[in-house]
């Protein structure tokens, strides 16, 4: 069984963090919450795993 | 109206008359097998198939027939197979308006479209739409032409029961324009609707959530050329609150529901020039159309925690209440009256134990609970209640216009499906390479048989459905066929033969690759419900 990766899986991980950030350059508080929203829609449908997706919101809530 | 009405009647149907009943003087009061309160469809679905297999049945019903204005409208594949097999959906689905496809619109933009009944062979359309008090009248029409045949049925109006007695029989004290009277029961169905009177008597809880929106309903007659489809608008370019519904009805009038949100004036809203004024900025300048019926409705999701309370049985509205969205509440009903008919007949007869009522119950909760589920998450997409649930919403409509998966989340609505009884009557699954859709508990689906229809042919007794194979001799009806494309489809999956024990209310209730008498027999016996 697939499990959610927790550890490092990003091949850099500072840039990726950065094109994040700049996703949300010029937009006001509303319009990055809509954003973030699309975002969270599209990844979920990417992970697909009904398990995956539940370990994804437990380890956010915590 | 008449003093003592609750509505204005559409149909007055069965006017009062004074019944023997009434002039009991000695020997205490008349006692009937079966009283169901409530002449709804619910109500008069039931009576019909408890009428139609011979068992009596007495309808009180506190009008004199059907209310105005339209309420149910969407009568599903499954309601229109019950209502076929009662002798009674012929005229349903002539006179209704056919639809299957349905369209969801985000402002201006088609975000999607849909259609319900893709596959071939099936004698009911998916879905009519039919104003509640024609479906009403049809089934009256048809209990009166079952009692002409012979059909112990009777239906009283102007009988308001006003006291019940859950003892053994049960007792009731019902009102009449000549003065109150007493009667006795062997079981009681109440059928009583969503305010329930009998359920209140009963001291009984009613339990769910409350959504906080008003919805404005809108019958308009008019010539117009849209097309015979279920129209939906988030967020609608006619700036008429946060959502709108359209759908035909017959003799050229148009269902429209507009969403007002929960702070709203409901007189001034209900004002012809305010109606007005949101007609005419969703049909355009210049549309000619007469306003037939409007009303206000808010909704609730909620259901009895029990559905048998002794010799008192609740159906439909009375027994559990869904948001409009996904035409769950009249369909559901019918559904109810459909798996407690044969039932009821059975232990009225001494044919089948008390307990196989429990399974009533058990069957029609999980069902109330599966359209419960996914009509509260309709209405969650459809009235979003927080800050995140409207973001989350609106980023699914925004992202539906350009990607596929995100249409398959925009909710306007998930339409009537019936429930697989997944209930102690249900056999285990003997056909393991057989169909997951007709395992044992679910309803049968339709197929062309000969020159008509495998439901037709089904009936409404216990009847083996063999495919293919022999059907043992055991005293029960048979179907028995060779696999045709639909028939293999439906029933036999991988499976070279199959025989099934198809329930009187047309659900499975065994299937085997074939099986001899006593297996047979022994799963006709668990399925009236014995329980060694």
């Amino acid at each position: 069984m697939t499990r959610l990766i927790l550890t490092p899986n990003l091949p850099d991980p500072d840039a990726a963090y950065a094109r994040l950030l700049a996703a949300h350059e010029e937009l006001d508080e509303a319009e990055s919450a809509a954003f973030n929203a699309r975002l969270v829609l599209i990844l979920m449908n990417h992970l697909g795993d009904p398990e995956l997706l539940d370990e994804a919101l437990k380890a956010a809530k915590t | 109206m008449p003093d003592g009405d609750r509505y204005p009647l559409a149909h007055r149907l069965y006017p009062y008359a004074r019944s023997a009943d009434q002039d009991r003087d000695a020997g205490g009061p008349a006692h009937h097998p079966v009283i169901v309160v409530g002449g709804g469809p619910v109500g008069l679905a039931l009576a019909l198939d408890l009428g139609l297999r011979g068992t009596p049945t007495l309808v009180l019903d506190d009008a004199e027939g059907i209310g105005e204005g339209s309420r149910a409208l969407c009568f599903s594949k499954r309601t229109l197979e019950i209502a076929d097999r009662l002798g009674c959906g012929a005229p349903m689905v002539e006179k209704g308006v056919k639809w299957q496809v349905g369209k969801v619109f985000h402002d201006t933009d088609l975000l999607y479209e849909f259609d319900l009944l893709p596959e071939a062979g099936h004698k009911a359309p998916a879905f009519v739409n039919l104003p509640q008090p024609d479906a009403e009248r049809f089934l009256v029409e048809r209990i009166r032409t079952a009692i002409s045949d012979g059909a112990p049925i009777e239906i009283r109006g102007r009988n308001r029961v006003t006291a019940l007695e859950t003892s053994q029989p049960a007792r009731l004290q019902v009102e009449t324009p000549d003065g109150p009277y007493a009667l006795t029961a062997d079981y009681v169905v109440a059928c009583d609707g969503a305010r329930s009177p009998v359920r209140k008597m009963l001291d009984l809880d009613f339990e769910g959530r409350v959504f906080e929106d008003n919805f404005l309903i809108a019958d308009v007659r008019m010539k117009a050329e849209f097309p015979t489809e279920r129209w939906f608008w988030f967020a609608p370019h006619f700036k008429s609150g946060d959502s709108a519904l359209l759908h035909k009805q017959p003799d050229d009038v148009w269902r429209i529901d507009f969403q007002l949100g929960w702070d709203i004036d409901r007189k001034a809203e209900l004002s012809e020039d305010r109606v007005r004024a949101r007609v005419d900025a969703m049909l355009g300048e210049g549309v000619d159309y007469d306003l037939v019926w409007t009303s206000i409705y808010t909704f609730q999701c909620r259901r009895m925690r029990k559905f048998r309370h002794g010799p008192v049985l609740f159906a439909g509205d009375a027994a559990h209440q869904v948001s409009p969205f996904g035409a769950r509440g009249a369909n559901s009903g019918i559904q109810d009256a459909d798996n407690l008919g044969w039932k009821l007949d059975l232990v009225v007869r001494g044919a089948a134990p008390d307990s196989l009522l429990d399974t009533y119950a058990e069957e029609r909760e999980a069902a109330a609970d599966e359209n419960i589920l996914a009509s509260t998450r309709s209405t969650d997409f459809i009235t979003p209640k927080s800050k995140a649930s409207r973001m989350f919403r609106d980023a699914t409509l925004a992202l539906a216009a350009r990607h596929p998966f995100a249409r398959a989340m925009v909710n306007s609505g998930r339409l009537s499906m019936p429930s697989i009884y997944d209930s102690y009557l249900s056999m285990p699954d003997a056909l393991p390479d057989g169909p997951p859709a007709t395992r044992p508990g679910a309803p049968c689906p339709d197929a062309p048989l000969g020159d008509g229809f495998l439901l037709e042919k089904l009936g409404s007794k216990f009847t083996l459905l063999a495919i293919g194979c022999a059907a043992p001799e055991t005293g029960l009806a048979v179907v028995a066929c060779e696999p045709t494309p639909e028939l293999t489809a439906r029933y036999l999956g991988a499976a070279p033969s199959a025989l099934y024990l198809i329930r009187p209310d047309q659900h499975v209730a065994a299937r085997w690759p074939m099986a001899d008498a006593a297996t047979v027999a022994a799963a006709h016996s668990h399925a009236c419900g014995a329980t060694t």
